[in-house]
């Protein structure tokens, strides 16, 4: 049994908190990527996961993801945070331990909400995001982190590649499916109402991800400074090769492209952060563009309204970063971990590819039950009609840059019960 | 010689513009408006202060067209702008003294008669 470490505990309390961030950061980019009437629902599917899935995370969530149990879900040992205390989990306290997990359920399940915006009803997302931390979320976990099947088969994931961004890809495109496309899909323009929102949120995310890779080396050694250099490194080269890819296909460098080049490559970096040498992670910054720009390419020209491409991001960019980690991966850099093909070991691209495999399909399956199942108790979607009001007044009766014009001030006792009669009424003479 | 005036809902829009794009009806001004049309309230509430929306976004189409575009054009708007709920807005098809294009100083019918129009017809 280990002790707690005090410098150890100093670094995952920051990590922790930058981990927290990238959630509000996400919430730009999500929402500056859809229309002015979206953009507060669409903020609002990424705030309210910090509530909901931390909430769920702590009851049941961490238990099943962390607590001793079976190849394919953990125990109920930890159910409503019994037993998780101060004493040692590692280095660390397990209270904080369970914590920085949490930060990592909220992120991962906020990020499928980029592939049904402009149209889900808030109600069953919510629904739907806790069931999918219990269902998805914790089992996948365990999986990989807590002790489950493809942790003891030697599966390498630093920071969540298959566990967050496979996962939370493959479900979005299922969502996507499930959901159908918006109704202007492929009829009119939908433009970003607000690019420098998606920049900031771009910025927040690059800054919160140094906890995200640095903090999974729980501790506060050599490791921790490699996977958090991995995370500087590999975005850049990510931003460059995004941005000459636009040179080159439409002679301009675009906002957007640049916010999605750094994402994909922080994606792709984060199964390998802690096992590849800092020129391997400018090499998966690098590569990682390629299938993703183009998967966004590819997707934007068929039916499927992955509407923020949170597949082509995520899904592909974690593939790629956990397929290259089988490559790349040095245990001159990381002991505890494996050598790659490049460095003579065939077996670990075998075991990258079966962890990407299994947990795509599980995640597939389970996400497409789960939305049929809540699609029996209520409908998904809002009406074309609503949808073309927009998500912000209908979901959550407020506008992101209401003027006030024409707005007429309730007195609160009416105000508790409005009335839902014509505002203006025929006018009639007074006799 | 008419100038139809629409006040329709921003989210038809794009309907209508196709509507009138396959009616060969060309050259508009659209502006963005405030208006009600006696659709039901619309209730919001920021910080406990609740408010009722009374007047809503609307976008005005302006289309002058000549005597044989007129019921094409009012056809095109009805199409694309109908939900069947209240607050669709309106069409005002108005009588206009006289018309000049300002590019050649054209009146009236010729100005607003699209240049191509003019060509297929010499």
């Amino acid at each position: 049994m280990q002790s707690i470490n005090p410098a150890d505990t100093a670094w995952l309390l920051v990590a922790t908190a930058l981990v927290l961030l990238m959630t509000p950061a996400l919430a730009f980019f999500y929402g500056g990527l859809v229309r002015n009437k979206n953009s507060l629902n669409t903020m609002m599917m990424s705030f309210v996961a910090l509530g909901v899935v931390g909430l769920t995370w702590a009851v049941a969530g961490y238990s099943l993801a962390f607590s001793e149990g079976g190849p394919l879900l953990g125990g109920l040992t930890y159910l409503g945070l019994q037993g998780v205390g101060t004493e040692a989990k590692g280095t660390i306290p397990h209270v904080l331990f369970m914590t920085y997990q949490a930060t990592f359920a909220i992120i991962t399940a906020a990020l499928i909400s980029g592939a049904v915006v402009e149209r889900m009803r808030f109600g069953p997302y919510l629904a739907f995001i806790a069931l999918w931390t219990l269902l998805v979320y914790a089992p996948v976990a365990h999986w990989v982190w807590g002790g489950g099947w493809l942790m003891s088969r030697g599966v390498l994931d630093f920071a969540g590649g298959t566990v967050v961004h496979i996962n939370a890809g493959v479900s979005a495109l299922v969502a996507a499916l499930v959901l159908g496309s918006r109704k202007d899909y492929g009829r009119q323009a939908v433009l970003p109402h607000n690019v420098p929102f998606t920049l900031l949120g771009a910025g927040l995310l690059w800054f919160g991800w140094f906890g995200f890779n640095g903090g999974s080396a729980l501790a506060a050694n050599g490791l921790a400074g490699l996977a958090f250099s991995n995370t500087f490194l590999a975005p850049t080269a990510a931003l460059v090769a995004w941005t000459l890819l636009d040179y080159f296909r439409t002679g301009r460098a675009t906002a957007v492209g640049a916010a999605t080049g750094i994402v994909v490559g922080l994606v792709a970096i984060t199964p390998a952060a802690g096992f590849v040498s800092p020129g391997s992670a400018l090499l998966v910054g690098a590569i990682a563009t390629l299938p993703s720009y183009f998967a966004i390419a590819l997707r934007s020209r068929t039916r499927i309204d992955d509407s923020l491409d949170v597949f082509a991001g995520h899904g592909v960019g974690g593939l790629t970063g956990a397929l290259l980690t089988g490559v790349l991966a040095q245990k001159a850099w990381n002991s505890g971990g494996s050598d790659g093909l490049l460095y003579g070991n065939f077996s670990q691209l075998g075991l990258q590819a079966l962890g990407c495999v299994s947990a795509a399909l599980y995640t597939a399956v389970t996400t497409f039950v789960i939305l049929k199942a809540l699609a029996l108790v209520t409908s998904l979607r809002a009406l074309p009609r609503t949808e073309g009001i927009g998500m912000d007044v209908s979901q959550h009766g407020e506008e992101a840059y209401a003027s006030g014009e024409g707005s007429i001030l309730l007195p609160p006792e009416t105000a508790l019960v409005p009335e839902p009669v014509p505002a203006l009424r025929p006018q009639v003479a007074s006799s | 010689m008419k100038l139809i005036v629409a006040i329709i809902r921003p989210d038809r829009l794009n309907e209508v513009l196709e509507a009138l794009y396959r009616s060969e009806v060309r050259g508009l001004t659209v502006s963005r408006v405030l208006g009600h049309g006696g659709e039901t309230e619309r209730v919001e509430t920021y910080r406990g202060t609740t408010v009722k929306v009374d007047l809503q976004e609307k976008v005005r189409l302006e289309i002058g067209v000549s005597e044989p575009f007129v019921q094409p054009t009012v056809d095109a708007i009805l199409a694309g702008a109908r939900t069947g709920e209240v607050g669709d807005g309106k069409i005002f098809v108005l009588d206009v003294a006289q018309v000049y294009r300002i590019r050649t100083g054209e009146r009236n019918e010729a100005a607003v008669t699209p240049p191509e129009v003019e060509h297929a017809t010499e």
